[in-house]
């Protein structure tokens, strides 16, 4: 357990009718962390989350709250509270009564009872609906009311599946931005469950991809999007280019010269590669630049722009390399040439801004 | 549209018609046969009176036999809830294949004539019934039990029959539950206990208050159950109004008999609508 850890999760392994959900799961979350489980539907993240509450047993492993074995508690004793996916507000007691269900339970009544819940349901905007109805909410008051019950219990961690996802995309971003600042005064560690990326960047400290029931990366929304560990992360997170190549001589410890159709480009890694090994280039559509003529002192790679949209505050663009690949690329406007654009057909020179990219071994090949 | 709107012409007045005919006018005629003089030769007289009512709130035999039947159905009522509600739980909370299999057995006894089935009670509760001979044979018992012509009797008879009409609302309600509530509860520190007490039995309620008038309804009104397993000490209502009629001759009193039995359980009916309203009052 790692010092300032406050759930530490090791070797969590569980399968349904022999099918591996999570394996060999390890993970430490700190005190008054944002952490997101990241993945697409299937990948173990929101068992993952059903075991830290009690409402599946793992089949190996440990978890360990504050230093104390979790397992061996039913879910109604561990200081953990879930916010359900489809809020799960008990529909025949008022949105009081529902937020003051758990410390009804734990027999704090009076003033304390009344102070408390209101100090809640202020938290998330939803003091004057006390005396509504679930059904007489919207989605995203349902929400919050569904926040408030979680943490008036002052959980030591807080279990969030994909709580926003059934809001419309406005109230989504507004949710986001709500509860990050909730979760920052409050102090609670979360543990969110998202299969969306946008979102998982914007709130997170720490981003965890899960693939099939594995770690894919942790790390930091900037590690993730801008170091992927591997092409599944890649892929996974934000819009990439892939360009294939080989390693064709390693010049110093941090860089190497990849043939890419034939060219000889200088690239930055850290990892270790051998002359004739296989790998992939990944380049972020913001990072590619365009030029309309080719650049004499920099090598390029010619194409034509297949498709252009006008995004507002970018233009994005589909260009068709000679060498047949496909790359998204994103621009930003730009003060001193406002109407800048292209037509379709047009011949572009491609390349990028020198280090940004990631050398990853090949896994398809 | 012509030929149209004379369809649904004659299908709502063959609709009105039938519950004319067969609802409106022989509750009539009860209501006044009630308020007629009881003459044997002539099935009724023709001239008003209240004796059949006040025969009923009067003569402390009637009064009796009212109170018995409350009694023996809100008997039945708990005993069917009692068993019925962790029967219809658990078959709800079955993998869909179980949960098939458990609804057809409990499904088939219930097509078939509830006389019938009365019958074959008898043969189960007898001196030398099935029941005696399987509680002899285990060493259980050493004399037979005498369970026939007892309340017991009548009541496992009418447990037996109004079993199902229990358990299906009930099902019907468990099954659309949202087991994430249950969840939640837990989740929110509950215990067994709690979340059954502050959860599953609120929302649950509607099924329950539906299949104990189901069950309590039909009860006080089932005179052959009586009849058969209770012999001549087990009277009901049920069998009061079908001696007035068949074997008294004294028509007045047993249709006041049964328009009692009617108000009874139309106050009951009215009291579980209100009940129902308020209770829904915070749910869709």
């Amino acid at each position: 357990m790692l010092v300032g850890s406050i759930l530490s999760i090791g070797g969590l392994g569980k399968s349904f009718s022999g099918q591996p959900i999570l394996q060999n799961f390890d993970l430490d979350v700190k005190a008054s962390e944002f952490i997101t489980l990241l993945g697409p539907s299937g990948c173990g993240k929101t068992t993952l989350l059903r075991i830290i509450a009690g409402f599946e047993r793992p089949d190996t492993g440990t978890i360990l709250l504050d230093g104390k074995d979790l397992l061996s508690l039913p879910a109604e004793k561990r200081k953990v509270n879930t916010v359900f996916q489809s809020y799960a507000l008990f529909p025949h007691l008022t949105v009081f009564n529902n937020v003051a269900f758990g410390l009804k339970i734990k027999k704090i009544k009076g003033r304390e009872l009344q102070t408390r819940v209101e100090q809640a349901l202020g938290q998330v905007k939803m003091k004057e609906f006390a005396e509504r109805y679930p059904h007489q909410l919207s989605g995203g008051q349902q929400q919050r009311v569904a926040m408030a019950r979680a943490i008036v219990n002052r959980p030591k961690i807080l279990l969030l599946d994909e709580p926003l996802s059934a809001l419309d995309a406005r109230l989504r971003r507004e949710m986001q931005i709500e509860l990050k600042k909730l979760q920052r005064e409050i102090g609670i560690s979360f543990i969110f469950v998202t299969h969306d990326q946008e979102e998982a960047l914007s709130m997170s400290d720490r981003i965890l991809v899960m693939q099939e029931g594995r770690i894919a990366q942790l790390g930091t929304p900037r590690q993730v999007y801008e170091e992927p560990e591997n092409l599944y992360v890649a892929r996974f997170i934000g819009d990439i280019n892939f360009f294939p190549g080989e390693i064709s001589k390693i010049l110093d410890a941090d860089q190497v010269e990849v043939t890419i159709f034939g060219r000889q480009i200088k690239a930055q890694t850290q990892r270790q590669f051998q002359p004739g090994d296989k790998v992939v280039l990944l380049l972020r559509p913001e990072d590619l630049r365009l030029y309309e003529v080719p650049p004499t002192d920099i090598k390029t790679f010619a194409g034509s722009i297949v498709e252009r949209s006008y995004r507002g505050s970018t233009l994005d663009t589909l260009v068709r390399l000679d060498d047949g690949l496909l790359l998204t690329t994103c621009e930003f406007f730009d003060e001193d040439d406002p109407d800048f654009d292209y037509s379709v057909g047009q011949r572009v020179y491609i390349t990028w801004v020198k280090g940004w990219e990631v050398v990853l071994p090949d896994e398809d090949c | 549209m012509k030929i149209a709107d004379n369809t649904r012409f004659c299908i709502i007045l063959l609709i009105s018609g039938w519950f004319i005919l067969f609802g409106v006018t022989p509750l009539l005629l009860l209501v006044i046969t009630s308020f007629l003089t009881m003459d044997p030769a002539n099935l009724v007289k023709f001239s008003f009176t209240l004796k059949a009512y006040s025969q009923l709130f009067i003569e402390p035999g009637y009064i009796i036999i009212f109170t018995r039947s409350v009694k023996l159905a809100l008997t039945t009522t708990l005993l069917c809830l009692g068993l019925g509600y962790p029967f219809a739980w658990y078959t709800a909370r079955m993998t869909p294949k179980w949960r098939t299999s458990a609804l057809i057995l409990l499904m088939i006894p219930f097509w078939t004539n509830s006389l019938v089935r009365t019958y074959a009670m008898r043969m189960v509760l007898g001196t030398h019934g099935i029941l005696n001979k399987i509680l002899l044979s285990a060493g259980l018992i050493h004399t037979p039990l005498k369970i026939m012509y007892t309340d017991y009797a009548v009541l496992a008879g009418l447990f037996y029959l109004m079993l199902p009409f229990m358990v299906l609302p009930l099902y019907a309600t468990v099954e659309k539950l949202n087991f994430q509530l249950v969840e939640a509860a837990r989740d929110l520190g509950a215990g067994a206990f709690s979340t059954f007490t502050k959860i599953i039995f609120p929302l649950t309620l509607p099924g329950i208050m539906a299949g104990c008038i189901m069950v309590f309804v039909p009860t006080m009104g089932l005179y052959y159950v009586a009849s058969l397993l209770g012999g001549a000490r087990q009277l009901l209502v049920g069998n009061l109004i079908q001696q007035q009629f068949l074997n008294a001759g004294n028509w007045p009193l047993g249709s006041a008999t049964s328009i009692i039995l009617i108000i009874f359980m139309a106050v009951m009916l009215i009291g579980y609508g209100l009940l129902l309203r308020r209770f829904s009052r915070g749910r869709e």
